[in-house]
Formats: structure tokens, sequence, C-alpha cells
């Protein structure tokens, strides 16, 4: 931690990045013809595979659907070859279900479920490779990916994670500032109204400097918005265009 | 049932498991008397095990429940991540032996708000532990035990606590702390763990809420005042085992017992006089009057003392009941032929059961025994019935009449 320098004097990272910059972005919505919805997301070097089944009959138990909504159904897994030593356990372990849940929960949140009652919405992510920021860019893809299958949303569902050092806070982290004890703070928010469907922080930081990271958390979310809006209208305007012809 | 057999099947053997494995590494180091699992990695394990006596579902799907899992992944992002314990102090020889610290959180009982029972609990737990003292000599490293050297506390840099808030209505209401069945009804839960110094260790939010950022900031200044609180109990408590242990007195589980720390179920005493019981007590017995001797209830005939007989005894009384309609015209009957003492004793022990049963059959009533509703009552004529039975029982009681008549004579 002592060699590494997270935060130079000239205000570069260890990408080269200022502190706001976010990583780029390449995104490339249907992939996968058979599943309804697919996306595949590359964020810096973490690469993410989101796949949306649904909405369908609710498979398993039938006591579980609810009367009134659909049921989301989420899992996280990581690929083996993911990270930098192979991974032994992809899913199933218990980081992993807290993912899960914790993607669950957000999309929820964003899902108008209330479209689909007594139905099941089956949303699957795989990591590819992980350097950092595994949530946030799982929260993308996923939306990526439900808005392929044509599921109505209340609005975008944009993830990130920032971290913070030296009283600044960095915007969409990576491996490297993330394993340095950095205090790293994921926030999903639907941009439009300010709200935040999930926030989880990690490692301490001092209650004054709160405010001031969820502030910069709110502004890189919205930067992702505009981004991902940017990949749905271009996926838009090139299958309208294939039609046409 | 057998889930939860399953689940103590379990963690037996994760117990026998950890002590194969500890026997395994006390064979590969230099012997030593008293050994906690030394391994190569620097870190602290946390296992978090959870059993709830208020039903939790328990390996239902694969694996541990959502709540435990949940539940065990916040206490180690609370108390892992945020560095409460200097891992490298627990070092003995770098690259080679280290301690591992375990800690294990059993729920008692669930009336809401685990996370923030668990996280006090386990924070209160490292700062009481100890460990043993460990002295090195070159290669040669030696662990001595509590009777040889005073154990030693862990270095500890700060206690996080988590401070719960439940969000109700898309968060018109906030409840700090909601117990269990306020966190049935709650929209979302918003967990932040702080220390006294005002830093925020772990921010969690779950359920399907959405947040405002003043809302957050708002339970952060809560947070915040709660913590201190209970930062304040814990380290009351502990100076207080600390004095209790110095001073020799109680400590401990046995101490909380009598002040009604532990919850359980405690009456008032209420005087009472036993000057004179023996003496009450032996009125009370003068006083009652004494049984009246059954007439002619004979004792068994018992020909030499000490021998049990078989055969012989009291005279069959089983034959009441059936035979509690004819007792008129039995007694009748029975006065006529002149009774014998044998018979005698039938008759009146019929009469005495008879008069309150006399009623029932005049009566066609229909007399509810018992108030289930599947038990039929089935009445057959009792005309018909008294007098097959009359018929029936009256020879036979004749019968038995004249034999013990011939009997006697």
């Amino acid at each position: 931690m002592a060699g590494l320098e997270l935060l130079s004097d000239q205000g570069y990272r260890l990408d080269g990045r200022k502190a706001t910059e976010l990583r780029k972005f390449q995104a490339r919505m249907g992939p996968f013809a058979q599943a309804d919805g697919s996306a595949y997301l590359e964020q810096g070097n973490t690469k993410a595979l989101a796949v949306v089944y649904g909405p369908h009959e609710m498979r398993g138990s039938r006591s579980r659907a609810l009367h009134d909504r659909a049921v989301i159904n989420c899992q996280y897994s990581m690929a083996t070859f993911s990270t930098a030593e192979r991974k032994r356990r992809p899913h199933g372990d218990r980081k992993s279900t807290e993912m899960s849940l914790h993607l669950k929960q957000t999309f929820e949140a964003a899902v108008m479920t209330q479209l689909y009652p007594r139905s099941q919405i089956d949303i699957y992510v795989k990591i590819l490779q992980s350097d950092g920021g595994n949530y946030s860019v799982c929260v993308n893809a996923a939306t990526l990916a439900v808005i392929d299958a044509g599921i109505p949303m209340r609005d975008y569902v944009c993830a990130c994670t920032v971290g913070f050092v030296d009283e600044t806070p960095l915007a969409d982290l990576c491996y490297a500032e993330e394993s340095g004890g950095v205090s790293s703070l994921a926030l999903a928010l639907l941009p439009r109204g300010g709200q935040i469907a999930l926030l989880q922080m990690d490692a301490r930081l001092h209650q004054d400097h709160l405010e001031t990271l969820m502030e910069a958390a709110m502004t890189a979310c919205k930067g992702v918005s505009k981004v991902l809006d940017e990949v749905v209208r271009q996926h838009l305007r090139e299958a309208s265009m294939l039609t046409r012809e | 049932m057998a889930v939860m057999a399953v689940f103590y099947l379990m963690i037996l053997g994760t117990g026998i498991w950890a002590s194969m494995r500890s026997r395994k590494e006390e064979k590969k180091c230099s012997g030593d008397g008293m050994e906690i699992t030394l391994l190569a990695g620097r870190n602290i394990n946390q296992l978090v095990g959870i059993f709830t006596l208020t039903g939790e579902e328990m390996g239902r799907r694969s694996g541990p429940s959502e709540l435990s899992v949940k539940l065990n992944r916040q206490l180690e992002r609370c108390l892992r991540n945020s560095k409460c314990i200097d891992t490298e102090s627990l070092c003995v020889v770098s690259g080679e032996k280290v301690w591992q610290i375990r800690v294990d959180v059993h729920t008692l009982n669930d009336d809401g708000n685990l996370m923030d029972a668990a996280s006090a609990a386990a924070v209160a737990a490292l700062c009481h532990f100890r460990r043993p003292d460990v002295a090195i000599q070159g290669d040669q490293v030696t662990v001595y035990g509590p009777e040889e050297r005073d154990p030693i506390p862990l270095s500890i840099y700060h206690m996080p606590v988590s401070t719960s808030f439940a969000f109700f209505q898309q968060g018109t209401y906030l409840l700090v702390d909601p117990c269990e069945r306020e966190e049935r009804v709650m929209d979302g839960l918003l967990m932040i763990a702080m220390n006294k110094h005002r830093e925020i260790c772990s921010i969690q939010s779950s359920g399907g809420i959405m947040l405002l950022k003043e809302q957050v900031l708002r339970c952060s200044k809560i947070a915040s005042v709660k913590v201190s609180e209970i930062t304040e109990l814990i380290s009351k408590a502990l100076t207080n085992d600390r004095e209790a242990r110095k001073a020799g007195g109680r400590w401990g589980f046995a101490e909380s017992l009598p002040l009604q720390r532990i919850t359980a179920l405690k009456a008032e005493e209420t005087a009472v006089e036993t000057a004179d019981a023996s003496e009450a007590a032996r009125e009370v017995v003068e006083k009652t009057a004494a049984p009246p001797a059954s007439p002619g209830v004979p004792s068994p005939v018992v020909p030499v003392p000490g021998v049990g007989q078989v055969g012989q005894g009291l005279p069959n009384t089983w034959g009441l009941e059936e035979e509690e309609e004819e007792e008129e015209e039995e007694e009748e009957e029975d006065q006529g032929t002149g009774g014998d003492g044998g018979e005698d004793v039938d008759e009146e022990m019929e009469m005495e059961e008879q008069q309150p049963e006399k009623k029932e059959p005049k009566k066609v009533d229909v007399i509810e025994i018992s108030d289930s509703e599947e038990e039929e009552v089935v009445i057959l004529h009792p005309e018909t019935t008294e007098k097959a039975k009359n018929t029936g029982s009256r020879s036979h009681h004749k019968r038995a009449a004249t034999a013990k008549k011939s009997q006697k004579k």
C-alpha cells in the first residue's frame, strides 16, 4: 500500500484517469438471440454478461408466486477465469448469494412488476473478467438486458462504485484501488428522481465525508445513465434500419 | 424437526472436523500443551453460526438460508473490512504460524433486529477475549496455558456497532431498532455501522426501498448518537467484569442470573409460617373423621402371611354398571329372598351407584358427555334394553344368589 499512489499530486490515478472520470464504456445489446433479453458490458477491464428470461410462468414452487406482481429472481456468478487466481466456487458461496440478493433488491425497486402478476422474471449475470466495481457493472449490464427484453422499468438503474482517497472522491474504482483499503461506496440510482435503490459501503469513512462521497456517487451514476441511454438509442437505430430495409 | 437434527449434526461434524484438524496441526509442530489452530494465513476468519428458536428455515434450499447469509456477510463486512482488530499482532512466526480468531454468534431468541444485537455481541466478545501468551526463542515456539502466564487481550482499534432503521410507507416513517413485528411489515431496512469516533464502518440498505440522500444523512446522525450510547454500555460492562474478576467475586453468566438480566420466570417469595407446622398437621389428621368402614368389605383372605393368592379376594364389583337399570327390581327381589352378607354388599354398593344414574334411563334426553362434534350419541330404546337386560341379568343374578346361598348352606 505504501508503494502504490492511488492519487498523484497532479490529480491522476493509477490508470491515468482524473478523479471524476469513468472508465471506458462499451456495451452491446442483444448478443444472444435465444434469451428474451441479453446484454454485454465492458467498463474498463471488467466484463459482464447479463441475460434475462421472462416474464414467464412461475417455475418451481407455485406457492412462491405473488398475486399482484412478478417475482424477480437474480443469480450472480463469476467465471472461474475471471480473477487473478482461478475461482474454485463460482456460485453458491456467500459472496455470490449476497450479490444476488442485492441485485434482486435493486431490480425489484425499478422494474414495474405490477404489470405481470403471478409470473417470474429471471436475471442472470456473469462476470467474465473482474477488475473492480463488480456490483456496478452487473447492475448496468442487467439494466440493458431488461430493456432489451422489453420489460418496462421506471427508469434506468445506474450504479457506480466510488472511493475516498486524500479527501477526494474517486469515481469508478478499479481492482487495485478497491483492494488498497480505500473506503468504497457502491450506489445504485434511478437518475431522474434521484432515488437510491441500493447503498453499500465498506471500510472506515468519517461521517462528515459521507455527504461528499454520496454526491460524487450520484454524479457518476448520472454520467453512467447518459452513456446507457446512448447505447440503447444506438441499438434501436440499428435495429430499425435493418427492419426498414 | 429433522432439519433441526441435521443442523445439530452439522455443528457436531464441524466441531469434530475442527478438532481433527487441530490434532493434525499439533502433530506437525513441536508438541505443546495447549494450542489454538495455527495457520499460515493471516486473517480473521469469522464464521457466524445462527440458530433461532423461533422457527427459522435452515437448509430449506441448497445451503444456508438467505437471512443467515445476509447477516453473516453484514457482520463480516462490519468487523473484518473495517479492520477493528490488529491482525498483524496475531502473527507468531511470519510466514509460518499465526493465530486464527473465530467468532460464533448464536441467537437464543429472535425478536427482530438481529444485526444490531449480533454486532454488539461480537464486538463485546472480541474485547473480552484473551489469547494465550506465546514465547519465541529462535525457532522454538512455546505456548503458555492460562495457569502459567496470564492470557493477553487482542489489540482492538475501534468498536464498530451497527444501528438499523426500518422504513415504512415509502419512506414516510422511520423507526430505529425495529422489533420482530415491525420487521415483518416494513418496506426496507438501512443498517449503519459506526464507531464512537463517528467513523462509518459500513452502510447497507436492504429491501426494495428507494432512499433519498437526506434520509441517509439523517440516519447517520441518529446512528452516531446511538452508537456512542451502546459503546458506553459495552465499556462499562467490560470494566465491571474485569473488576469482578480481580476482586474474586462472581462474574459471567452465573452473575447475571439473580439480577434477572437473563429473562426467567420468577415469582416473589411469600412468607410461610413453619413454626408449628407439624402440630397443625397432626390436628388436621385427627380431626378428619375416620372413613366409614365399608360394611362388610372383607379383607382379602390370606391363608398364610407372606403368601400371595390368586383367585380369592374381594367379591366381583365389575358388573355394577351394566346392571344399573334393573337395580330397583333386583333390590326388591333380593330383599324378598333375604340377602346374605355377601349379597348385601352387592346391593348396597349397587344402590349407591345407582342413585345418580337412576334418572338416566327414565328420560330420553341426550346427555352430552363431551362437546366433541364427532362423537355420535346413539340412544337405543330404553324399554327394550331394560327388559332384555332385566331378563338376562336378573336370572343371572338369581343364579348367583342361589349359588351363594347353597354355598353358605
